[in-house]
């Protein structure tokens, strides 16, 4: 027996130690509070350092310090937690320190509650701080993923000196699944341009300032071209089915296990439906959109949030085909039935021969 | 004449190009050698200057400057024990 | 000619070597310091520096930048330099430090950014007693914005936004060091001023001394220095250095707020890491640390069953979801198990999802499972209606509520608690429930079965009541389904 049955949250703290994460800094909140617990348990036996932070604002900060002293280091949080960091991710970016950052969301806004949304897509995706910058975003959609895109979100952290978010929901944080690891772990190692209280390293400075208005022109187009490059080289997503496919499903996270179910039933009936699921949110893969566009008669959009990735489908599309949109929100998930009802009515609206409906209505 | 003062203790130089003309060291100048140039520096400012006799090395004036590179206190070194003595003002 | 004697000159005081000889970070002057003619900052700087040199830490040393005047201080220091964001010294450095415990880390902060939007970070700091030096610089206005009140402003002291003096309502001039002294963990605390020749050179010492507990590794130093502000309090430099003095003073009162220097133990050498071939069994995932082989030989069973499971917190709803997770895992299947999560933990209803199939599982949501474990009334009523036709109800009741009888569903209704008080402890009914549930899904290896409840169940008089208890249900399930049969 390889695998090892475990929670998506202790998932990203193992693998975090073993893709060489020494720092973890982070604020308890549900439904993250297991991956500070875990990283509270297991850190210390590595060597690293856990801190329990006074807030979500110290605990970005304190990611700041660890980031600059050349430590791999991330923390955990969820929505309300994520807006009071935003400041610190702003300077993260500005400043090009790595990190990764595990975002498990829930309800809002405010206080909202602590089941699934989805509704952190604008504030991770778009950035919810100040100025010019991106973070690259992962939406990992099992418990294997949530391991081994953390261990890919520290690689591109490092690779483009950038934050990394891995923005799960809920759901895939809690839930448990067979996971495997891999069986040798990352060298923690110094980047060149730290500040670790040496000889070596004392002619480093870590700063987001630049006070000379060209200066910082240039220096935000020196991010830009490094966002372009990972436009170029990281984006990720998963076809499922999508060949041939007329109704496409898209949907990220939990949401593309139940489109995956709802497709595997209506193709069993001879419908001819694909998922396609973005797994890197920021770059968008718009490509793969539009790869699909021309055989698509429509794509479907599912979302636990108002339409917050929808923005993004249909400026991928821009316009090549009619876009749909179902959700849930307050954290309901859509369910298998919901879904494929749409499905259903698309398909009336959409596909100019229809099997008979009695060969592909399922019984839910 | 100009060798009086090498009977001072001490001496200090200014760089006109670092002072910006506060007067800190001026008023905390125990024996009140230091004053300001009538002319000014090319950044517009009327620098520190010692007056040539009686700095006895305190070292206070350094202590109050705040540009770090403004004033550089110099101190005699003769023959003796006193040579080994430190400044008068530790910080 | 001059009878004079021979007299050398030695340097006494000059520029420290801690400090750049010129300023290549700024984009001109690069000769001088960004600050105005008299302003406490620089005499800070110099203090600041001579202590680095004295101490030969120059290359251990990370200064961390604040927002507020000092925010370029990075231009000027020759050593490791961090710039924060506002207030966030403190948080910056404590990461720092931590991640390098040979670096000597300083956090230089303004009044502002420390006592206002930083007043978390530095008590916090302060009370995890950081192994820190700061450096508090307070001058009671906030200067690089232009002279807004600052949380230190003296009381009927004029700012651009108390224009008509600091009131009551503006609150009272903020005693950091005061508060921070009420903390267990500083072990040095000093206030200092920089109003006269005898108030800098203490100051000079006390920030000396700061550093040199961080070196000694004795742990949380802070010095609040008194500093003249000549541009936003429109004073000449002489003027604001006595302000400082007179005035200030009579506020913020001179003096040592904590000394535990003697009594502190220095940080104890951190043990060095282990090796990282001994990380994944550290972790518990090295493969060498798992069964080889599933317990159950031979090909996975032919099983598609999904389950939900509900009843009150604590009584085991999300244990039983795991151990026939646990059990379908190592009899080869995929397996898939999701809780209800937060305050249902603690109180309320809480329930969990689990999936069990030959095929990869497409979704961890059981909207119409083929078993229901309601362990409570609450949990039949609000999930009965799910069950898939032909699926099961198992109730922890004598009879179904009335209206929770669907007719396409099996029922079996017993007082599992009562049953499991019998076997020896009432909190066994969710093992019995699970007993009565592994019987219909009959062709999960017990081998799985037992190997799973091992694993989750460590305490062993727990185990053989347990074991006990899923015999019981599984006889229980038998009976029902005899009895069943033989009516009809």
């Amino acid at each position: 027996m390889p695998k090892q049955l475990m929670k998506g949250n202790e998932a990203i703290v193992k693998s975090a130690i073993l893709a060489g994460c020494r720092g973890f800094y982070g604020y308890p909140i549900t439904p993250a509070s297991e991956i500070t617990e875990a990283a509270a348990a297991w850190m210390p036996q590595v060597g690293g350092v856990f801190l329990q932070a006074e807030s979500e604002v110290a605990a970005i900060n304190m990611l700041y310090g660890a980031a600059s002293a050349g430590v791999r280091c991330m923390t955990a949080s969820s929505g309300p937690g994520i807006s009071l960091m935003q400041e610190g991710i702003s300077y993260m970016a500005g400043a090009e320190l790595p990190c990764v950052i595990a975002d498990i969301t829930r309800g809002g806004p405010g206080l909202g509650n602590i089941a699934s949304e989805q509704s952190d897509y604008h504030q991770v995706v778009k950035g919810g701080g100040h100025g010019n910058y991106r973070t690259l975003v992962l939406a990992p959609h099992s418990v294997q993923e949530m391991a081994d895109l953390t261990a890919l979100s520290f690689e591109l952290a490092d690779r483009y000196r950038n934050p990394v978010v891995l923005l799960a929901d809920g759901f895939i944080g809690q839930m448990m699944e067979p996971v495997e690891f891999p069986q040798s772990a990352t060298e923690p190692c110094l980047p060149r341009w730290a500040v670790a209280g040496t000889a070596e390293s004392r002619g480093n400075a870590i700063t987001s300032m630049h006070l000379d208005t060209d200066k910082l022109e240039s220096h935000v187009r020196q991010l830009e071209a490094k966002y372009f490059i990972a436009e170029q080289r990281e984006v990720r997503a998963e076809d499922w089915h999508t060949e041939g496919a007329e109704i496409v499903l898209v949907g990220y996270g939990i949401v593309a296990r139940i489109l995956k179910g709802v497709a595997a039933e209506a193709r069993a009936a001879g419908l001819p439906v694909g998922v396609l699921r973005p797994i890197t949110l920021y770059p968008f893969p718009a490509l793969h959109f539009q790869r699909l566009a021309p055989r698509a008669r429509v794509f479907l959009v599912v979302e636990m949030s108002n339409g917050q990735m929808l923005e993004d489908v249909r400026l991928a599309l821009n316009g090549a085909r009619p876009v749909e949109f179902l959700n849930r929100m307050g954290g309901n998930a859509p369910t298998h039935h919901e879904v494929l009802e749409a499905v259903r009515e698309l398909a009336r609206r959409h596909l100019p021969a229809l099997p008979a409906e009695e060969e592909w209505i399922v019984h839910v | 004449m100009t060798t009086v003062h090498h009977r001072d203790a001490g001496q200090l130089r200014v760089d006109t190009n670092e002072c910006k003309g506060c007067g800190l060291c001026i008023e905390a100048c125990p024996p009140k050698v230091i004053r300001l140039e009538e002319s000014l520096n090319p950044y517009g400012y009327r620098t520190a200057t010692y007056m040539g006799a009686g700095c006895t090395g305190c070292g206070i004036c350094f202590l109050v400057c705040p540009e770090p590179g403004a004033i550089t206190v110099l101190r005699a070194r003769r023959p003796g024990p006193a040579a080994a003595s430190g400044p008068q003002v530790r910080p | 000619m001059s009878s004079e004697p021979e007299v050398s000159w030695e340097i006494a005081r000059s520029k420290p070597a801690s400090f750049y000889s010129t300023y290549e970070r700024k984009d001109e002057l690069q000769h001088a310091t960004h600050y105005c003619p008299g302003c406490g900052h620089g005499i800070i700087h110099k203090m600041l520096a001579q202590a680095i040199d004295d101490l030969g830490i120059q290359d251990r040393t990370v200064l961390i930048s604040p927002v507020g005047c000092s925010v370029f201080a990075y231009y000027y220091f020759d050593v490791g330099n961090v710039q924060a964001a506002h207030g966030r010294a403190p948080a910056v450095a404590t990461a720092v430090k931590r991640s390098r415990p040979g670096s000597v880390v300083i956090a230089y902060q303004g009044d502002g950014d420390l006592s206002a939007i930083g007043s978390a970070e530095i008590l916090h700091a302060a009370n995890r007693g950081e192994a820190l030096t700061v450096i508090f610089v307070n001058n009671a206005i906030y200067s690089m914005t232009g002279g807004q009140m600052a949380p230190t402003t003296l009381m009927g002291q004029t700012s651009t936004t108390s224009p008509q003096g600091r009131g009551a309502h503006e609150g009272y001039p903020l005693h950091v060091s005061e508060l921070l002294a009420t903390l267990e963990a500083p072990v040095y605390i000093e206030r200092v001023g920089l109003g006269d020749n005898k108030q800098i050179a203490q100051a000079a010492r006390a920030v000396r001394r700061a550093l040199d507990n961080q070196v000694r590794g004795l742990g949380f130093s802070l010095v609040e220095i008194l500093s003249p502000c000549p541009t936003i309090w429109k004073m000449t430099p002489v003027e604001a250095q006595h302000w400082v003095r007179d005035v200030m003073e009579g506020t913020f009162p001179l003096g040592v707020l904590r000394d535990r220097t003697q009594s502190a133990q220095s940080d104890a050498v951190p043990a060095p890491p282990p090796l990282l071939s001994a990380v994944p069994r550290i972790l518990g995932i090295a493969k060498t640390g798992l069964p080889a082989e599933p317990s159950a030989v031979g090909a996975a069973p032919d099983l598609n069953l999904q389950v939900r499971m509900a009843g009150f917190g604590g009584q085991g709803v999300l244990l039983i979801g795991e151990v026939l997770a646990e059990a379908g895992l190592d009899a080869g299947l995929e397996v898939s198990w999701l809780p209800s999560y937060g305050p249902e933990m603690r109180s309320g209803t809480s329930n969990c999802h689990v999936r069990l199939a030959r095929e990869l599982i497409d979704s961890p949501l059981v909207a119409h499972p083929d078993v229901l474990v309601a362990m409570n009334e609450p949990s039949v009523r609000k999930f009965c209606a799910m069950v898939r036709a032909g699926g099961w109800i198992l109730y922890n009741g004598e009879t179904l509520p009335e209206d929770c009888d669907w007719k396409d569903v099996h029922v079996l209704a017993r007082p599992f608690t009562r049953i499991a008080k019998d076997l020896g402890d009432a909190r066994a009914a969710n093992m019995v429930m699970l007993g009565a549930l592994l019987e219909i899904a009959g062709n999960l290896p017990r081998t799985s079965i037992e190997s799973a409840l091992g694993r989750l169940v460590r305490n062993p008089r727990w185990l053989a009541l347990d074991e006990a208890a899923l015999a019981s249900g599984r006889k229980l399930m038998r009976e029902a389904c005899a009895e069943a049969n033989h009516a009809s």
